[in-house]
Protein backbone atom coordinates (compact mmCIF):
# COMPACT_ATOMS: atom_id res chain seq x y z
CA UNK A 1 0.00 0.00 0.00
CA UNK A 2 2.93 2.28 0.80
CA UNK A 3 4.46 1.81 -2.20
CA UNK A 4 0.90 2.98 -3.92
CA UNK A 5 0.91 5.84 -2.23
CA UNK A 6 4.66 7.02 -2.82
CA UNK A 7 4.05 6.22 -6.43
CA UNK A 8 0.85 8.42 -6.42
CA UNK A 9 3.00 11.28 -4.36
CA UNK A 10 5.72 11.31 -6.78
CA UNK A 11 3.68 11.11 -9.71
CA UNK A 12 1.60 14.43 -8.24
CA UNK A 13 4.98 15.93 -7.05
CA UNK A 14 6.32 15.43 -10.89
CA UNK A 15 3.33 16.68 -12.14
CA UNK A 16 3.52 19.87 -9.88
CA UNK A 17 7.09 20.36 -10.63
CA UNK A 18 6.88 20.35 -14.39
CA UNK A 19 4.85 23.32 -14.42
CA UNK A 20 5.92 25.20 -11.49
CA UNK A 21 9.35 27.08 -10.61
CA UNK A 22 11.34 27.12 -7.54
CA UNK A 23 14.81 28.92 -7.98
CA UNK A 24 17.25 27.71 -5.43
CA UNK A 25 20.08 29.97 -4.79
CA UNK A 26 23.41 28.77 -3.80
CA UNK A 27 23.24 29.20 -0.24
CA UNK A 28 19.71 27.79 -0.17
CA UNK A 29 17.86 24.62 0.43
CA UNK A 30 14.69 23.08 -1.38
CA UNK A 31 12.09 22.10 1.62
CA UNK A 32 8.68 22.29 -0.31
CA UNK A 33 8.83 21.66 -3.77
CA UNK A 34 5.98 23.01 -6.14
CA UNK A 35 3.25 20.22 -5.07
CA UNK A 36 3.67 20.37 -1.46
CA UNK A 37 3.20 24.33 -1.48
CA UNK A 38 0.24 24.34 -3.87
CA UNK A 39 -1.71 21.90 -1.32
CA UNK A 40 -0.75 24.06 1.50
CA UNK A 41 -1.91 27.15 0.57
CA UNK A 42 -5.72 24.99 -1.11
CA UNK A 43 -5.88 23.58 2.49
CA UNK A 44 -5.37 27.09 4.11
CA UNK A 45 -7.68 28.74 1.93
CA UNK A 46 -10.54 26.35 2.55
CA UNK A 47 -9.91 25.61 6.08
CA UNK A 48 -10.03 29.70 6.36
CA UNK A 49 -13.37 29.74 5.08
CA UNK A 50 -14.26 27.13 6.73
CA UNK A 51 -13.53 28.84 10.47
CA UNK A 52 -14.99 32.57 9.35
CA UNK A 53 -18.28 30.51 8.10
CA UNK A 54 -18.45 28.07 10.97
CA UNK A 55 -17.78 30.84 13.77
CA UNK A 56 -20.63 32.58 12.06
CA UNK A 57 -22.79 29.99 13.43
CA UNK A 58 -20.82 29.18 16.75
CA UNK A 59 -21.68 32.10 18.65
CA UNK A 60 -24.42 35.02 18.10
CA UNK A 61 -21.81 37.29 19.06
CA UNK A 62 -19.86 36.66 15.65
CA UNK A 63 -23.24 35.90 14.01
CA UNK A 64 -23.59 39.42 12.66
CA UNK A 65 -20.42 40.39 12.02
CA UNK A 66 -19.20 37.44 10.68
CA UNK A 67 -22.17 36.09 7.95
CA UNK A 68 -22.02 39.64 5.60
CA UNK A 69 -18.75 38.19 4.41
CA UNK A 70 -20.66 34.85 2.70
CA UNK A 71 -23.51 36.36 1.70
CA UNK A 72 -26.05 36.34 4.65
CA UNK A 73 -26.67 33.84 7.24
CA UNK A 74 -28.86 31.10 4.67
CA UNK A 75 -25.63 31.30 2.57
CA UNK A 76 -23.02 30.92 5.24
CA UNK A 77 -25.35 27.85 6.44
CA UNK A 78 -25.52 26.29 3.14
CA UNK A 79 -21.43 26.86 1.81
CA UNK A 80 -19.75 25.94 5.42
CA UNK A 81 -20.28 22.56 4.70
CA UNK A 82 -18.40 22.72 1.16
CA UNK A 83 -15.83 24.86 2.64
CA UNK A 84 -15.11 21.93 4.81
CA UNK A 85 -15.18 19.12 2.08
CA UNK A 86 -13.26 21.20 0.21
CA UNK A 87 -10.43 21.48 3.26
CA UNK A 88 -11.08 17.40 3.76
CA UNK A 89 -10.04 16.35 0.16
CA UNK A 90 -6.92 19.23 -0.37
CA UNK A 91 -5.95 18.02 3.58
CA UNK A 92 -6.52 14.03 2.52
CA UNK A 93 -3.84 14.74 -0.60
CA UNK A 94 -1.41 16.24 2.34
CA UNK A 95 -1.49 13.73 4.82
CA UNK A 96 -0.64 11.17 1.58
CA UNK A 97 2.42 13.73 0.82
CA UNK A 98 3.42 14.34 4.47
CA UNK A 99 2.37 10.71 5.90
CA UNK A 100 6.63 9.78 6.16
CA UNK A 101 7.67 12.88 7.45
CA UNK A 102 5.44 12.96 9.02
CA UNK A 103 5.69 10.05 11.18
CA UNK A 104 5.93 9.78 14.77
CA UNK A 105 9.72 8.85 16.12
CA UNK A 106 11.11 8.36 19.89
CA UNK A 107 13.28 11.65 19.04
CA UNK A 108 9.86 13.56 18.77
CA UNK A 109 9.13 12.12 22.14
CA UNK A 110 12.40 13.50 23.44
CA UNK A 111 11.78 17.10 21.81
CA UNK A 112 8.64 17.32 23.36
CA UNK A 113 9.91 16.97 26.92
CA UNK A 114 12.12 19.69 25.80
CA UNK A 115 9.39 22.23 24.87
CA UNK A 116 9.78 24.61 27.48
CA UNK A 117 13.17 24.74 26.57
CA UNK A 118 11.99 25.69 22.72
CA UNK A 119 9.56 28.04 23.87
CA UNK A 120 11.95 30.21 26.03
CA UNK A 121 14.77 30.58 22.85
CA UNK A 122 17.17 29.01 25.20
CA UNK A 123 19.29 26.76 22.59
CA UNK A 124 20.87 28.46 19.70
CA UNK A 125 20.48 25.68 17.42
CA UNK A 126 17.75 22.87 17.65
CA UNK A 127 18.61 19.17 18.66
CA UNK A 128 20.34 17.39 16.51
CA UNK A 129 17.86 14.80 16.16
CA UNK A 130 15.26 16.99 14.71
CA UNK A 131 14.67 16.43 10.80
CA UNK A 132 12.38 17.80 7.95
CA UNK A 133 9.64 18.17 10.99
CA UNK A 134 10.05 18.96 14.58
CA UNK A 135 7.44 17.24 16.82
CA UNK A 136 5.39 20.27 17.41
CA UNK A 137 4.78 20.69 13.71
CA UNK A 138 3.79 16.78 14.16
CA UNK A 139 1.72 17.74 16.97
CA UNK A 140 -0.29 20.05 14.58
CA UNK A 141 -0.35 18.08 11.42
CA UNK A 142 -1.93 14.80 13.48
CA UNK A 143 -4.58 17.46 15.38
CA UNK A 144 -5.45 18.56 12.34
CA UNK A 145 -6.11 14.79 11.17
CA UNK A 146 -8.06 13.54 14.31
CA UNK A 147 -9.92 16.83 14.27
CA UNK A 148 -10.66 16.50 11.02
CA UNK A 149 -12.01 12.51 11.40
CA UNK A 150 -14.31 14.07 14.25
CA UNK A 151 -15.66 16.85 12.09
CA UNK A 152 -16.56 14.97 9.43
CA UNK A 153 -18.09 12.19 12.06
CA UNK A 154 -20.45 14.65 13.86
CA UNK A 155 -20.84 17.52 10.69
CA UNK A 156 -22.83 14.83 8.47
CA UNK A 157 -25.45 14.53 10.87
CA UNK A 158 -25.55 18.50 11.39
CA UNK A 159 -25.50 18.82 7.42
CA UNK A 160 -28.63 16.09 6.89
CA UNK A 161 -30.19 16.26 10.57
CA UNK A 162 -33.65 14.33 9.52
CA UNK A 163 -31.09 11.22 8.54
CA UNK A 164 -29.73 10.82 12.04
CA UNK A 165 -32.28 11.98 14.49
CA UNK A 166 -32.45 14.71 16.80
CA UNK A 167 -29.98 13.65 19.65
CA UNK A 168 -27.40 12.89 17.49
CA UNK A 169 -27.15 16.55 15.82
CA UNK A 170 -27.57 17.65 19.32
CA UNK A 171 -24.78 15.60 20.77
CA UNK A 172 -22.58 15.94 17.72
CA UNK A 173 -22.48 19.87 17.64
CA UNK A 174 -20.46 19.52 20.68
CA UNK A 175 -17.67 17.42 19.52
CA UNK A 176 -18.01 19.63 16.19
CA UNK A 177 -16.94 22.48 18.13
CA UNK A 178 -14.44 20.89 20.47
CA UNK A 179 -12.62 20.47 17.23
CA UNK A 180 -12.87 23.65 15.46
CA UNK A 181 -11.18 24.57 19.22
CA UNK A 182 -8.11 22.61 18.92
CA UNK A 183 -7.88 23.40 15.01
CA UNK A 184 -8.27 27.22 16.48
CA UNK A 185 -5.57 27.23 18.79
CA UNK A 186 -3.26 25.34 16.63
CA UNK A 187 -3.79 27.53 13.46
CA UNK A 188 -2.77 30.91 15.82
CA UNK A 189 0.16 28.96 16.85
CA UNK A 190 0.73 28.08 13.80
CA UNK A 191 0.77 31.29 11.60
CA UNK A 192 2.88 33.04 14.38
CA UNK A 193 5.55 29.92 14.31
CA UNK A 194 5.23 29.95 10.45
CA UNK A 195 5.83 33.89 9.77
CA UNK A 196 7.38 36.25 12.99
CA UNK A 197 8.35 33.23 15.44
CA UNK A 198 11.09 32.01 12.65
CA UNK A 199 12.53 34.56 10.01
CA UNK A 200 12.68 32.45 6.88
CA UNK A 201 10.31 29.74 7.34
CA UNK A 202 7.14 31.90 5.79
CA UNK A 203 9.60 31.72 2.56
CA UNK A 204 9.67 28.31 2.90
CA UNK A 205 6.02 27.84 1.92
CA UNK A 206 5.85 30.59 -0.20
CA UNK A 207 9.06 30.16 -2.76
CA UNK A 208 9.99 26.78 -1.70
CA UNK A 209 13.44 27.60 -0.45
CA UNK A 210 15.30 28.12 2.75
CA UNK A 211 18.78 28.91 3.33
CA UNK A 212 20.94 26.91 5.06
CA UNK A 213 21.75 28.18 7.78
CA UNK A 214 17.95 28.21 8.55
CA UNK A 215 18.13 24.33 7.76
CA UNK A 216 20.75 23.65 9.68
CA UNK A 217 19.07 25.69 13.13
CA UNK A 218 16.08 24.46 12.87
CA UNK A 219 16.05 20.99 11.38
CA UNK A 220 19.93 19.97 11.72
CA UNK A 221 18.94 15.94 11.05
CA UNK A 222 17.38 17.15 7.56
CA UNK A 223 20.41 19.23 6.69
CA UNK A 224 22.52 16.23 6.98
CA UNK A 225 20.14 14.29 4.89
CA UNK A 226 19.57 17.11 2.25
CA UNK A 227 23.34 17.84 1.73
CA UNK A 228 25.16 15.22 3.10
CA UNK A 229 26.90 17.33 5.65
CA UNK A 230 27.43 18.24 9.48
CA UNK A 231 25.15 20.57 10.34
CA UNK A 232 27.07 21.29 13.31
CA UNK A 233 30.55 21.34 11.03
CA UNK A 234 28.73 23.88 9.28
CA UNK A 235 27.47 26.00 11.51
CA UNK A 236 31.26 26.54 13.58
CA UNK A 237 32.87 26.77 10.05
CA UNK A 238 30.31 29.72 9.30
CA UNK A 239 30.68 31.23 12.64
CA UNK A 240 34.76 31.40 11.90
CA UNK A 241 33.96 32.84 8.56
CA UNK A 242 31.87 35.68 10.45
CA UNK A 243 34.33 36.31 13.18
CA UNK A 244 37.37 36.42 10.20
CA UNK A 245 34.98 39.22 8.65
CA UNK A 246 34.61 41.22 11.50
CA UNK A 247 38.28 41.03 12.75
CA UNK A 248 39.62 42.22 9.18
CA UNK A 249 37.67 44.98 8.79
CA UNK A 250 34.40 45.20 10.87
CA UNK A 251 36.21 46.84 14.31
CA UNK A 252 35.78 50.81 13.62
CA UNK A 253 38.35 52.42 12.94
CA UNK A 254 39.15 55.73 15.30
CA UNK A 255 38.80 58.72 13.40
CA UNK A 256 41.53 61.11 12.47
CA UNK B 1 -56.11 38.98 25.85
CA UNK B 2 -54.17 41.70 24.51
CA UNK B 3 -55.11 43.76 22.08
CA UNK B 4 -51.66 45.73 21.64
CA UNK B 5 -49.17 45.11 19.43
CA UNK B 6 -46.59 42.05 19.86
CA UNK B 7 -44.19 42.59 22.36
CA UNK B 8 -40.62 40.59 21.92
CA UNK B 9 -39.33 38.90 25.04
CA UNK B 10 -36.28 37.15 23.39
CA UNK B 11 -35.05 36.29 20.38
CA UNK B 12 -32.52 33.51 19.22
CA UNK B 13 -28.97 33.60 17.99
CA UNK B 14 -29.19 37.66 19.30
CA UNK B 15 -26.07 39.01 21.12
CA UNK B 16 -27.04 41.82 23.99
CA UNK B 17 -30.48 43.28 25.00
CA UNK B 18 -33.75 42.66 23.66
CA UNK B 19 -34.98 45.93 21.83
CA UNK B 20 -38.19 46.86 23.98
CA UNK B 21 -38.08 43.84 26.36
CA UNK B 22 -40.15 44.52 28.66
CA UNK B 23 -41.56 48.24 28.16
CA UNK B 24 -45.29 47.02 28.04
CA UNK B 25 -46.75 44.62 29.93
CA UNK B 26 -48.56 41.87 28.62
CA UNK B 27 -50.68 39.31 29.75
CA UNK B 28 -49.70 35.74 29.29
CA UNK B 29 -51.77 33.99 26.92
CA UNK B 30 -52.63 30.20 26.34
CA UNK B 31 -54.53 27.66 24.74
CA UNK B 32 -56.70 25.25 26.72
CA UNK B 33 -57.25 21.76 25.28
CA UNK B 34 -59.29 19.18 26.96
CA UNK B 35 -58.48 16.37 25.35
CA UNK B 36 -61.72 14.56 27.15
CA UNK B 37 -64.16 16.36 25.23
CA UNK B 38 -62.63 16.49 21.74
CA UNK B 39 -64.57 14.01 19.48
CA UNK B 40 -61.50 13.98 16.66
CA UNK B 41 -63.58 16.23 13.89
CA UNK B 42 -60.54 17.84 13.03
CA UNK B 43 -62.25 20.96 12.19
CA UNK B 44 -59.30 22.60 13.88
CA UNK B 45 -56.58 20.55 11.17
CA UNK B 46 -59.20 22.52 8.63
CA UNK B 47 -58.97 26.02 10.38
CA UNK B 48 -55.69 26.30 10.50
CA UNK B 49 -54.64 25.19 6.99
CA UNK B 50 -57.24 27.75 5.98
CA UNK B 51 -56.27 30.59 7.84
CA UNK B 52 -52.41 29.88 7.19
CA UNK B 53 -53.27 29.15 3.43
CA UNK B 54 -51.21 26.31 3.49
CA UNK B 55 -51.06 24.40 0.12
CA UNK B 56 -52.23 20.76 1.41
CA UNK B 57 -50.27 18.00 0.06
CA UNK B 58 -50.93 14.15 -0.55
CA UNK B 59 -50.58 11.94 2.97
CA UNK B 60 -50.03 8.91 4.02
CA UNK B 61 -52.96 6.49 5.09
CA UNK B 62 -51.80 4.06 8.24
CA UNK B 63 -55.23 2.67 9.06
CA UNK B 64 -55.78 5.04 11.31
CA UNK B 65 -57.97 7.97 11.47
CA UNK B 66 -54.93 10.31 11.55
CA UNK B 67 -54.42 12.76 8.88
CA UNK B 68 -50.80 12.29 8.59
CA UNK B 69 -48.80 10.14 10.48
CA UNK B 70 -46.97 13.71 12.24
CA UNK B 71 -47.24 17.05 11.81
CA UNK B 72 -45.49 18.59 8.42
CA UNK B 73 -43.89 21.96 7.67
CA UNK B 74 -47.20 23.03 5.81
CA UNK B 75 -49.29 21.03 8.51
CA UNK B 76 -49.00 22.54 12.36
CA UNK B 77 -52.35 21.00 13.70
CA UNK B 78 -52.87 17.42 13.49
CA UNK B 79 -55.24 15.34 15.91
CA UNK B 80 -53.58 12.08 17.10
CA UNK B 81 -55.56 9.10 17.50
CA UNK B 82 -54.46 6.30 19.92
CA UNK B 83 -56.59 3.32 20.41
CA UNK B 84 -55.44 2.47 24.28
CA UNK B 85 -56.63 -0.85 26.09
CA UNK B 86 -57.07 -0.26 29.80
CA UNK B 87 -56.01 -2.85 32.33
CA UNK B 88 -60.02 -4.15 32.35
CA UNK B 89 -59.43 -4.95 28.70
CA UNK B 90 -62.34 -1.46 27.64
CA UNK B 91 -61.10 0.47 25.07
CA UNK B 92 -60.00 3.97 25.51
CA UNK B 93 -59.83 6.02 22.31
CA UNK B 94 -57.56 8.92 23.09
CA UNK B 95 -57.33 11.96 20.96
CA UNK B 96 -54.83 14.94 21.12
CA UNK B 97 -54.15 17.92 18.94
CA UNK B 98 -50.92 18.78 18.75
CA UNK B 99 -48.86 21.39 17.34
CA UNK B 100 -46.45 23.74 18.50
CA UNK B 101 -46.32 23.90 22.73
CA UNK B 102 -45.34 27.34 22.96
CA UNK B 103 -43.05 26.91 26.18
CA UNK B 104 -41.75 29.18 28.46
CA UNK B 105 -38.43 27.90 27.83
CA UNK B 106 -38.85 27.15 24.10
CA UNK B 107 -35.84 24.11 23.22
CA UNK B 108 -35.69 25.84 19.82
CA UNK B 109 -34.67 29.28 20.69
CA UNK B 110 -32.01 27.97 22.73
CA UNK B 111 -30.87 25.64 20.09
CA UNK B 112 -31.28 28.28 17.30
CA UNK B 113 -27.61 30.41 15.94
CA UNK B 114 -29.72 32.50 13.63
CA UNK B 115 -29.94 36.02 15.05
CA UNK B 116 -34.01 36.68 14.69
CA UNK B 117 -34.52 33.61 13.38
CA UNK B 118 -37.08 32.81 16.71
CA UNK B 119 -38.66 35.48 18.73
CA UNK B 120 -40.72 34.68 21.94
CA UNK B 121 -42.98 37.74 22.45
CA UNK B 122 -43.79 38.65 25.77
CA UNK B 123 -47.23 36.70 25.76
CA UNK B 124 -45.87 33.72 25.53
CA UNK B 125 -46.23 33.09 21.87
CA UNK B 126 -42.39 31.60 20.12
CA UNK B 127 -42.68 32.76 16.49
CA UNK B 128 -40.34 31.55 13.66
CA UNK B 129 -39.01 34.50 11.24
CA UNK B 130 -38.51 32.26 8.29
CA UNK B 131 -36.85 35.42 6.56
CA UNK B 132 -33.73 34.96 9.29
CA UNK B 133 -33.88 31.48 9.21
CA UNK B 134 -30.50 29.55 7.86
CA UNK B 135 -32.03 25.87 7.69
CA UNK B 136 -29.28 24.55 10.12
CA UNK B 137 -32.68 23.19 11.73
CA UNK B 138 -30.66 22.94 15.26
CA UNK B 139 -34.51 23.87 16.82
CA UNK B 140 -35.45 20.14 15.54
CA UNK B 141 -32.73 18.61 17.93
CA UNK B 142 -33.70 21.07 20.41
CA UNK B 143 -37.37 20.81 20.79
CA UNK B 144 -38.74 18.13 22.89
CA UNK B 145 -41.84 17.57 21.28
CA UNK B 146 -40.63 17.18 17.51
CA UNK B 147 -42.57 20.07 16.58
CA UNK B 148 -40.12 22.42 13.78
CA UNK B 149 -40.59 20.70 10.16
CA UNK B 150 -37.97 21.41 7.46
CA UNK B 151 -39.02 22.43 4.07
CA UNK B 152 -36.24 20.88 1.90
CA UNK B 153 -37.20 23.66 -0.90
CA UNK B 154 -37.21 26.21 1.03
CA UNK B 155 -34.68 25.57 3.25
CA UNK B 156 -36.62 26.97 6.33
CA UNK B 157 -38.35 25.46 9.48
CA UNK B 158 -41.82 26.21 10.15
CA UNK B 159 -44.58 25.43 12.98
CA UNK B 160 -47.64 26.63 14.34
CA UNK B 161 -47.31 30.48 15.17
CA UNK B 162 -50.35 30.35 18.07
CA UNK B 163 -51.85 32.62 14.88
CA UNK B 164 -49.94 35.39 16.38
CA UNK B 165 -50.83 37.62 13.17
CA UNK B 166 -54.89 37.47 14.56
CA UNK B 167 -54.03 37.23 18.42
CA UNK B 168 -51.71 40.52 17.92
CA UNK B 169 -54.88 42.09 16.75
CA UNK B 170 -56.79 40.90 19.77
CA UNK B 171 -58.84 37.80 17.74
CA UNK B 172 -58.58 34.06 19.00
CA UNK B 173 -56.20 31.70 17.06
CA UNK B 174 -58.23 30.00 14.10
CA UNK B 175 -57.98 26.28 15.89
CA UNK B 176 -59.52 27.81 18.59
CA UNK B 177 -62.48 29.96 16.63
CA UNK B 178 -63.32 26.71 14.77
CA UNK B 179 -64.05 24.08 17.48
CA UNK B 180 -67.59 22.94 17.93
CA UNK B 181 -67.33 20.99 20.74
CA UNK B 182 -65.63 24.06 23.41
CA UNK B 183 -62.47 21.46 23.90
CA UNK B 184 -60.43 24.24 22.63
CA UNK B 185 -60.37 27.34 24.96
CA UNK B 186 -58.18 30.21 25.00
CA UNK B 187 -57.10 33.13 27.09
CA UNK B 188 -54.61 34.37 29.77
CA UNK B 189 -52.58 31.58 31.04
CA UNK B 190 -53.93 32.12 34.66
CA UNK B 191 -57.11 31.63 33.45
CA UNK B 192 -56.43 28.68 31.05
CA UNK B 193 -54.66 27.05 33.97
CA UNK B 194 -57.52 27.87 36.37
CA UNK B 195 -60.35 26.48 34.12
CA UNK B 196 -58.02 23.23 33.17
CA UNK B 197 -57.83 22.29 37.08
CA UNK B 198 -61.48 22.67 37.96
CA UNK B 199 -61.68 20.16 35.05
CA UNK B 200 -59.42 18.04 36.08
CA UNK B 201 -61.02 17.95 39.31
CA UNK B 202 -64.38 17.61 37.68
CA UNK B 203 -63.26 14.24 35.87
CA UNK B 204 -61.18 12.72 39.18
CA UNK B 205 -63.86 13.51 41.28
CA UNK B 206 -67.38 13.02 38.86
CA UNK B 207 -66.51 10.80 35.94
CA UNK B 208 -64.37 8.42 37.62
CA UNK B 209 -60.77 9.54 36.20
CA UNK B 210 -58.83 9.70 39.31
CA UNK B 211 -55.71 10.06 37.91
CA UNK B 212 -56.89 13.07 35.55
CA UNK B 213 -54.92 16.25 35.68
CA UNK B 214 -53.34 19.24 33.92
CA UNK B 215 -50.22 18.94 31.19
CA UNK B 216 -48.34 21.81 31.69
CA UNK B 217 -44.49 20.54 31.98
CA UNK B 218 -42.36 22.51 34.29
CA UNK B 219 -39.24 21.09 32.70
CA UNK B 220 -39.41 23.72 29.91
CA UNK B 221 -40.77 25.81 32.17
CA UNK B 222 -44.90 25.63 31.77
CA UNK B 223 -46.22 25.67 28.38
CA UNK B 224 -48.70 28.28 26.41
CA UNK B 225 -50.52 25.10 25.08
CA UNK B 226 -52.04 22.93 28.69
CA UNK B 227 -53.86 19.78 28.02
CA UNK B 228 -56.00 17.89 30.61
CA UNK B 229 -55.62 14.72 30.28
CA UNK B 230 -57.74 11.51 31.41
CA UNK B 231 -54.29 10.28 33.12
CA UNK B 232 -51.61 12.63 33.92
CA UNK B 233 -49.77 9.70 34.85
CA UNK B 234 -49.07 8.77 31.23
CA UNK B 235 -48.95 11.32 28.65
CA UNK B 236 -47.14 9.04 26.56
CA UNK B 237 -50.27 7.20 25.56
CA UNK B 238 -51.54 10.21 24.04
CA UNK B 239 -49.28 9.93 20.78
CA UNK B 240 -46.12 10.48 22.53
CA UNK B 241 -46.44 13.39 24.92
CA UNK B 242 -43.37 13.64 26.63
CA UNK B 243 -43.96 12.94 30.70
CA UNK B 244 -40.62 15.04 31.17
CA UNK B 245 -39.67 17.48 27.84
CA UNK B 246 -36.13 18.18 28.06
CA UNK B 247 -34.18 20.24 26.35
CA UNK B 248 -30.72 18.80 25.63
CA UNK B 249 -27.94 20.33 27.77
CA UNK B 250 -25.98 21.18 24.62
CA UNK B 251 -28.32 23.87 24.23
CA UNK B 252 -28.60 24.93 27.51
CA UNK B 253 -25.36 24.86 29.82
CA UNK B 254 -22.84 24.17 26.90
CA UNK B 255 -24.08 26.72 24.37
CA UNK B 256 -24.73 29.44 26.80
CA UNK B 257 -21.72 29.24 28.99
CA UNK B 258 -18.78 26.87 28.14
CA UNK B 259 -18.91 28.00 24.31
CA UNK B 260 -17.99 31.69 24.53
CA UNK B 261 -15.64 30.92 27.77
CA UNK B 262 -14.04 28.38 25.36
CA UNK B 263 -13.44 30.50 22.37
CA UNK B 264 -11.93 33.69 24.60
CA UNK B 265 -9.72 30.94 26.10
CA UNK B 266 -8.92 29.42 22.44
CA UNK B 267 -8.15 33.34 21.28
CA UNK B 268 -5.78 33.64 24.04
CA UNK B 269 -3.81 32.13 22.15
CA UNK B 270 -3.38 35.36 20.16
CA UNK B 271 -1.92 37.64 22.60
CA UNK B 272 0.37 34.93 24.03
CA UNK B 273 1.95 34.79 20.72
CA UNK B 274 2.39 38.46 20.30
CA UNK B 275 3.64 39.08 23.65
CA UNK B 276 6.56 36.10 23.39
CA UNK B 277 7.41 37.64 20.27
CA UNK B 278 7.41 41.07 21.84
CA UNK B 279 9.24 39.31 25.00
CA UNK B 280 11.29 36.67 24.09
CA UNK B 281 12.02 37.35 19.87
CA UNK B 282 12.34 35.38 16.98
CA UNK B 283 14.53 32.28 16.57
CA UNK B 284 17.14 33.61 14.03
CA UNK B 285 19.22 31.22 12.22
CA UNK B 286 22.49 30.79 13.52
CA UNK B 287 24.59 32.17 13.35
CA UNK B 288 23.04 35.57 13.36
CA UNK B 289 25.09 39.04 12.97
CA UNK B 290 27.35 39.85 15.60
CA UNK B 291 26.17 41.94 18.26
CA UNK B 292 25.16 41.08 22.24
CA UNK B 293 22.25 40.42 23.97
CA UNK B 294 21.38 42.88 26.90
CA UNK B 295 19.94 42.22 30.22
CA UNK B 296 16.76 43.71 29.90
Amino acid sequence: MSTAVERFDDGARARFGAHGRTFVRENELLRHPVYSRVLHWSVAAFFILALLSGLAIYTPWLYRVLTPLFGGGPMTRLLHPWFSLGFVAFFALQLLNWLQPMSWTPDDTRWMRRLKEYVANTDKLEPEYVDFFNAGQKLYFWAIVGSSVIFFISGVPMWFPRAFGRTTAAIGYVFHDLAALVMLVGFIVHIYEGTAAQPGTFHSMTRGTVEKRWAWTHHPAWYLHATGRQPQDDYEAAVRRQAGRSAEGGTPSMPG
Amino acid sequence: MPTGTLQVKAISGHSGTVPGAGVQRAEEICKYIDVTTCIGCKACEVACVEWNDMPFQQTTFDNTYQTMPSTAWNYWNLIKFNEHQREDGTLQWLMRKDQCMHCEDPGCLRACPADGAIVQYTNGIVDFQQENCIGCQYCVSGCPFDIPKFNSTTKKVYKCTLCSDRVGQGLEPACIKACPTGCLKFGTKADMRGLAEARARQLREHSGFVHAGVYDPPSVGGTHVIYVLHDITKPELYGGLPANPQIPVTYTAWKRVAKPIALLLSLFAAPVAFFHYISQGPKEPQPQPPGQEVPR
